[in-house]
């Protein structure tokens, strides 16, 4: 199964390579968070540290009148369980 | 399993459960199962303004599939060794 030890060979090593880095993680709800991964498993169950979590609010009422405002809405929090069927997707830190 | 033992190691913390309609619920952490079903002792409910019939509720029982988060206490999580046991999760995944 593992062919060259570290490399890439199914979706899960790419969150794998991410431990301890800081992800991008897109949830249901118009909810992303940015913080830093810890533990995962095979629910995508997540644990995450230093989180800032946005909350993206459309503004139903001006989204009518043809001016789509997006409300944004952002917290802090310092250590995170994150419940798996939440996730839609897990980015890792992008190396510039 | 790992996040299941995270948790245990947790029992008899303070965490704020936020579920999925967006009720926190902060309390004593009593116990918890492999569903990630939780109960909670001495609990708080944030803005009970606008939860009222869950003033008079102390402690429950709360399905695992309803919740969002979990927020931890950070000072009783090693992260050092959530990654190294996520590791070797992931290494026993791949053998299977």
């Amino acid at each position: 199964m593992d062919v060259s030890g570290t490399g890439i060979q199914e979706p899960f090593d790419l969150i794998r390579l991410s431990l301890s880095e800081r992800v991008f993680v897109k949830l249901r709800g118009d909810r992303e968070l940015s913080g830093i991964l810890h533990a995962y498993d095979g629910h995508m169950n997540l644990i995450m540290s230093d989180v800032e979590e946005t909350i993206m609010i459309v503004d139903t009422e001006s989204a009518m009148a043809g001016q789509g405002v997006v409300n944004v809405a952002k917290r802090k929090m310092e250590m995170l369980f994150v419940r798996g069927d939440s996730v839609i997707l897990v980015s890792p830190p992008s190396r510039t | 399993m790992l996040i299941f033992s995270v948790f245990k190691t947790l029992t008899d913390q303070t965490v704020t459960v936020e579920l999925k309609n967006d009720l926190s619920i902060t309390g004593v952490l009593k116990s918890v199962d492999q569903f990630l079903n939780i109960r909670l002792d001495n609990i708080k409910v944030a803005d009970e303004g606008r939860h009222p019939h869950m003033m008079a509720v102390k402690n429950c029982f709360i399905r695992g599939s309803v919740v969002r988060y979990v927020q931890l206490p950070a000072e009783h999580v090693d992260t050092q060794l959530l990654e190294d046991a996520t590791r070797r999760d992931a290494m026993n995944q791949v053998k299977r």
